[in-house]
């Protein structure tokens, strides 16, 4: 067995802090799709959220445009995030290789269950950072408390006063 | 911090800490009591949100509750596992462990040492629902694997069991489920996480009565499932329930969509939301703060406890003692593989002169209080064949380790010394032919 993916919570933290556009490839139009909800949890924590997917390409999903590929994303993109398995993830990461440079690509994140420990070398040696088999939604909620809420084990352990932000 | 940093804090840090950050509107530092039913939704779609699944949040305290969710993140921390979903009850957290994949018609293979609530629970009250329960003796686990049948989907066991200092080998248990395809259940209230982590050996879920020694001061009654989200509900298509299209979600997938954090999930949003056995948000914190003592605790519970057993193991009027630490317990060797802490604090021992001489024991101890509970701060003394154990046959009762001669000791934190001369005082009383405090 491949060995255990370790993040740390600074790692995990400084990725959510600072990406603000994230290009989601596999996006589903389908309310009841894993990336559905993914995508309007994000919506609703201030990202901006492009969806990518050839077969939903003309359609809206959550009021955004579904673009066909990476390259005709319309401006920056901070983060992909890969909703594809892990023999298409491959081919996904080359293409945000290729595109590092123009939309300022800084992150890949492959979901829980893609993994494709080959790609993320590829990516780091191209100065991107990579997370695999995680969730940002379910990462960006451990770390806010949220799914604490839930009765999930965060394993985050602290006796500061957090910040509550007023928007 | 993530996944392998799990275990930077320790067991007694956990058990002050997990799950109860300060209150971060006020900074209180105790965990507030929400005694709240519902909370108010930002807007419409943050409604909607909340009621597909697509966020987390509050909607009303019988799905979850601030106060509870704590306790539920202190225990799935403790027991090192993804999750937990607290209860009303450690029956309703059988009930709720079982429902996320049972269907009319499953079957489920359990020890025939449990408890003997969840004897009746399953053999009774289950069947009402169409669930079949095979009761097994453990002791020899080839007995499991004789056991299965194709709709078997679960086998259910306790680390300790109650009453009779009888421990089970869950690494066995753990591979001969695996081997069929199913998850182990562990109920560990007699061990607490504290003495006992049956995921380090494979079990699946936990379930709790936290009425015991969680909470530990006789206040609350409450349960608790912990999932340790480890067990993979795709591998066969016995788990239908987490794996296919829930019809009260519009079709969800809850395995698909949630992962490791399915099981917890439906355990709140259609086990919770449907059957109703929730935890008061009181309850909840009692039982917070019985945990923030809990290593304490069981150390003195258990050499107590220890103690009283090797002197009654020496008394003339008693017949043998069963508890798992004594070097005379067949257990001895498995308790020192997985209570290497302690062998708790609950057991049994026979007394000479059978159900009448048990029951007159019972009756005249002073500082021993005659009731049925286990895993508070008093010591407690109980005749399981005239009481927890009654509505079970002759059969059951011995095989549960609850025969006629048997008396139930849970035993406390008093000083030690008191404790024998108590049971030594209502031995030679109830020994006294005709005569005894009852009269
Ligand atoms: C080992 C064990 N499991 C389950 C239960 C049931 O728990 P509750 O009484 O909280 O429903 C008990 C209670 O006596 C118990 O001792």
């Amino acid at each position: 067995m491949a060995e255990e993916l370790i993040y740390s919570d600074a790692y995990l933290r400084g990725i959510l802090g600072r990406v603000r556009t994230i290009a989601m490839v596999g996006a589903s139009p389908n309310w009841n799709r894993p990336s559905y909800f993914v995508m309007k949890y994000l919506l609703e924590k201030g990202y901006g959220v492009v969806p990518v997917n050839p077969r939903a390409a003309g359609q809206e999903i959550l009021g955004i445009p579904c673009i066909a590929t990476l390259a005709e994303v319309p401006g920056a993109i901070d983060m992909v995030d890969v909703f594809r398995a892990g023999e298409a993830a491959g081919a996904i990461v080359d293409e945000a290789i290729a595109l590092r440079e123009t939309k300022g690509i800084a992150v890949v994140w492959m979901q829980i269950g893609v993994r494709n420990d080959a790609a993320a070398a590829r990516a780091q040696a191209a100065g991107i950072e990579v997370v695999m088999d995680h969730c940002p939604k379910i990462e960006y909620g451990r770390l806010n408390s949220e799914l604490s809420w839930g009765g999930f084990n965060s394993r985050i352990i602290s006796s500061r006063r957090r910040k509550v932000h007023i928007r | 911090m993530s996944k392998t940093d799990k275990n930077q804090f320790g067991f007694e840090t956990r058990m002050i800490h997990a799950g109860t950050p300060p209150e971060p509107i006020t900074g209180a530092r105790q965990t507030p009591i929400f005694q709240n039913t519902s909370y108010v939704f930002h807007d419409a779609d943050h409604a909607a949100s909340l009621f597909n699944l697509q966020t987390f949040g509050f909607i009303y305290s019988r799905l979850t509750n601030p106060t509870v969710a704590a306790l539920e993140e202190r225990i799935a921390s403790l027991e090192n596992g993804r999750g937990a979903t607290c209860c009303a009850s450690g029956h309703a957290a059988q009930i709720l462990a079982f429902f996320p994949f049972m269907e009319p018609g499953d079957a489920f293979i359990a020890s025939n040492r449990l408890y003997g609530g969840s004897i009746t629970q399953f053999g009774k009250t289950f069947k009402k629902f169409g669930w079949q329960v095979h009761f097994v003796d453990v002791d020899e686990p080839e007995n499991v694997r004789q056991a299965l049948t194709p709709n078997c989907k679960a086998i259910f066991v306790e680390s300790l069991a109650n009453p009779g200092g009888v421990v089970s080998d869950l690494e066995a248990l753990a591979d001969i489920a695996h081997d069929a395809g199913v998850p182990l259940i562990v109920d560990n209230t007699m061990a607490t996480p504290y003495l006992c982590q049956p995921f380090e050996w494979g079990a699946d879920l936990v379930v709790h009565s936290m009425t015991k020694f969680l909470s530990g001061n006789g206040t609350s009654v409450g349960g608790c499932v912990v999932d340790s989200g480890t067990f993979d509900w795709s591998q066969n298509d016995k788990f239908a329930g987490l794996t296919e299209p829930e019809p009260a979600y519009h079709g969800l997938r809850f395995y698909e969509t949630f992962g490791d954090m399915a099981f917890t999930t439906h355990a709140h949003a259609v086990g919770l939301r449907d059957l109703g056995a929730t935890l008061a948000p009181m309850n909840a914190f009692q039982t917070l703060l019985g945990i923030e003592t809990l290593s304490l605790r069981m150390d003195r519970h258990c050499a107590n406890a220890l103690e009283v057993a090797h002197f009654l193991e020496g008394h003339e009027l008693v017949d043998w003692v069963s508890h798992a630490g004594l070097d005379s317990s067949p257990y001895r060797a498995l308790a020192k593989k997985y209570l290497p802490g302690g062998a708790g604090a609950v057991f049994t021992f026979g007394v000479k002169g059978g159900y009448e001489m048990g029951v007159k024991v019972v009756e005249s101890c002073e500082l021993f209080s005659h009731l049925a509970n286990i895993g508070d701060t008093r010591s407690l003394i109980l005749h399981p064949a005239s009481t927890t154990h009654r509505q079970l046959s002759d059969e059951q009762r011995v095989a549960a380790g609850a025969g006629p001669e048997v008396v139930r000791v849970s035993i406390g934190l008093e000083t030690v010394g008191d404790l024998l001369a108590d049971l030594d005082q209502a031995l030679q009383l109830a020994a006294k032919p005709g005569k005894h405090a009852a009269e």
